[in-house]
């Protein structure tokens, strides 16, 4: 048998030492790394492209006629039409999916997490709503044409058939509701445990910890879901085809009182899906125009929503 | 010796009053979660009882002609059904790499500075309303992108698809980077103890390991494409009916836009016999597809959610 020689076991040595300290550049790895940041910034690019393609197609509406827009009525010219019926019909559907999906939404979500025990039954509830949220906006909309419109319409809208803001607040309502409770559920769990067992540990009912300690720690994340799904009803305009909002021509709906709740409706992404069809350079700035009011108000909201809950997040 | 006197035992009993609001609070917090119970109940019930009557007297032939056109009587549910796929597939092969690269370097590559301000960004082009997506495939995808290379009709289902998939990319994006994010940093060192580079170690140890949240991504992106209304609605024309085609450069109609294009700008669903029967199947149809996606999708996520 050979021996191996000291010179050798040095010169491998070296070998070895070369090859770990050569500073060799990863040329794939720095390739697959502009790759995949290309991607995130094509997203990113589609955005800005479209922000800048409705500002610049709708700068004519924008800045000559802002008000006129704003406060005119639907009507068959784009020179004359107006938002005001449409941001009055989105403002109402805001403020039923606050009062009806919100307050329902929560309780479900503390329901959920706090009251249900680990049992079959808060399981089937479980999925039941993730499925909910899975379910096509299209689908909720056959489910107010339904319920809200044809067996309620007595009560939604006697002289409107049914198609009134009531049905399309419910309708939205419905359809924002799972996400409510998933956003709600996912900000009550965030709440450490200890402080849930302090309550309980001086003598607090369940409710009284829900009341006074879950519910003000889980507050922010609750609230960045609640925004979320405003937004997200300002935006849906499927099953508002549905409940039958209107899209031509439209002589109630300007009035902000309660009592015209029953009359016929139109929203702002209804508006803008009819404007889109309509030919010509005058409804393309209008439409753009529209989209610009619209957008200002979601992403306004989104972008709050988003900022607060990151704000929160960091503190914790 | 003085007896001292215990003081009187406090009562663990609750006062009547705060007995009384634990169990109305319990009581009212049952009934919102039964609410959702009731939703899932009445969307069954609303679409099965018309969709029965449409069955059960709609004329077989009428079910495979030459097109959809609900109002004349021709119900070819072949023809909704493949513009969905079409639709589907186009949103796919846009949202998949874009928003599975995007994923993976917000989860491998970026820096958490970076994530934190990159992340937001992607957050709110998901807020962006479907409907402006329909507006920006029409007057923007179709003429600048999609006839430039082709063509096609201004109506296109190409564009309606490009834009679909555009509104999925946040979606495949989110769920994705959840996945890989919760794999455990003791595998990505391992890797790196053993000298892996980051382009290995993803793509052999954080990808694999996360296989099932990719699956479930992808799923979720199907389900979401298929039960999209708006951008269809807008951009893809043929919103009186449409013929058999499989040509993506020309109208289409999926089965979403079906049913908002039978109920749109009149007071009542008009037409033949059984049209306003007809959008009710069309949404059962579309409501088992979904459902079915979404239990699947479900089960992947959990699964890695049970592994780590």
């Amino acid at each position: 048998m050979e021996l191996s020689k000291p010179s050798d076991a040095a010169r491998r040595g070296a070998a070895v030492v070369s090859d770990i300290t050569r500073r060799e550049r990863d040329i794939a790895g720095g390739v697959v790394r502009v790759v995949l940041m290309g991607a995130l910034v094509l997203a990113l690019l589609v955005l800005v492209v479209l922000i800048v393609d409705v500002v610049t197609g709708g700068w004519s509406v924008l800045s000559s006629s802002l008000g006129d827009l704003l406060t005119g009525t639907l009507g068959s010219k784009p020179e004359t039409s107006g938002l005001s019926q449409a941001i009055r019909g989105s403002f109402y559907i805001a403020v039923f999916v606050i009062i009806v999906a919100v307050p329902l939404g929560v309780a479900a979500a503390i329901y959920l997490e706090e009251y249900a025990s680990n049992g079959r039954f808060a399981r089937f509830i479980d999925i039941n709503i993730r499925n909910l949220a899975g379910v096509p906006s299209v689908v909720y909309g056959i489910l107010g044409l339904t319920i809200f419109v044809k067996m309620l319409g007595s009560i939604t809208g006697p002289d409107s058939n049914g198609r009134s803001v009531i049905s399309a607040g419910l309708t939205l309502s419905v359809l924002v509701l799972p996400i409510i409770i998933i956003t709600s559920a996912e900000a009550i769990r965030a709440v450490p445990n200890g402080i849930r067992e302090a309550g309980f540990g001086v003598g607090a009912t369940r409710w009284e910890v829900v009341r006074s300690h879950v519910l003000p720690y889980a507050a922010p994340g609750i609230l960045t879901g609640v925004v979320l799904s405003v937004a997200r009803a300002l935006g849906e305009a499927a099953p508002l085809i549905l409940v039958g909002a209107t899209t031509g021509f439209l002589t109630t709906g300007e009035s902000y009182l309660p009592s015209s709740l029953q009359e016929r409706f139109t929203a702002l992404p209804i508006v803008i899906s009819t404007w889109s069809g309509r030919p010509g350079v005058d409804w393309r700035s209008s439409t753009s125009a529209a989209i610009v009011v619209m957008l200002a108000i979601v992403l306004v909201a989104n972008a709050g929503a988003i900022l607060l809950r990151n704000h929160y997040e960091k503190k914790r | 010796m003085t007896v001292v006197d215990s003081p009187a035992p406090v009562s663990l009993q609750l006062s009547g009053r705060r007995a009384r609001s634990e169990r109305i609070a319990r009581v009212l917090f049952l009934v919102a979660g039964l609410t959702s119970v009731l939703v899932s109940v009445l969307i069954l019930w609303s679409l099965t009882r018309e969709a029965w009557t449409f069955v059960s007297q709609v004329e077989a032939a009428a079910l495979w002609t030459d097109g959809w056109f609900p109002r004349r009587g021709m119900y070819d549910i072949r023809t909704i059904v493949l513009g969905s796929f079409l639709i589907t597939g186009i949103a796919l092969l846009v949202a998949i790499p874009i928003g599975l690269s995007a994923a993976i370097y917000l989860s491998e590559y970026a820096s958490p500075r970076l994530r934190r301000i990159l992340k937001p960004v992607l957050e709110i082009l998901a807020g962006i309303p479907s409907v402006v997506l329909g507006f920006f495939a029409l007057t923007f995808i179709s003429p600048e992108i999609v006839q430039r290379f082709s063509d096609a009709d201004q109506f296109n289902m190409l564009a309606a698809g490009i834009a679909v998939g555009i509104l999925v990319i946040p979606l495949v994006a989110s769920v994705s980077e959840d996945a890989m994010r919760s794999v455990p940093n003791a595998l990505r060192e391992a890797s790196y103890g053993l000298g892996a580079r980051k382009i290995s170690t993803t793509v052999r140890i954080v990808i694999p390991a996360a296989v099932s949240g990719l699956v479930a991504a992808l799923i979720i992106a199907v389900s979401r494409a298929i039960g999209e209304t708006m951008v269809v609605f807008v951009a893809a024309g043929a919103t009186g009916g449409s013929l058999f085609s499989t040509n993506v450069l020309g109208p289409g109609q999926t089965m979403t836009a079906a049913i908002a294009s039978q109920a749109a700008g009149t007071d009542q669903v008009v037409g033949e016999g059984l049209t306003f029967q007809s959008l009710f199947f069309v949404a059962m149809l579309l409501f088992i597809i979904t459902l079915f996606l979404n239990l699947i999708a479900d089960r992947f996520v959990r699964r890695v959610r049970q592994t780590y």
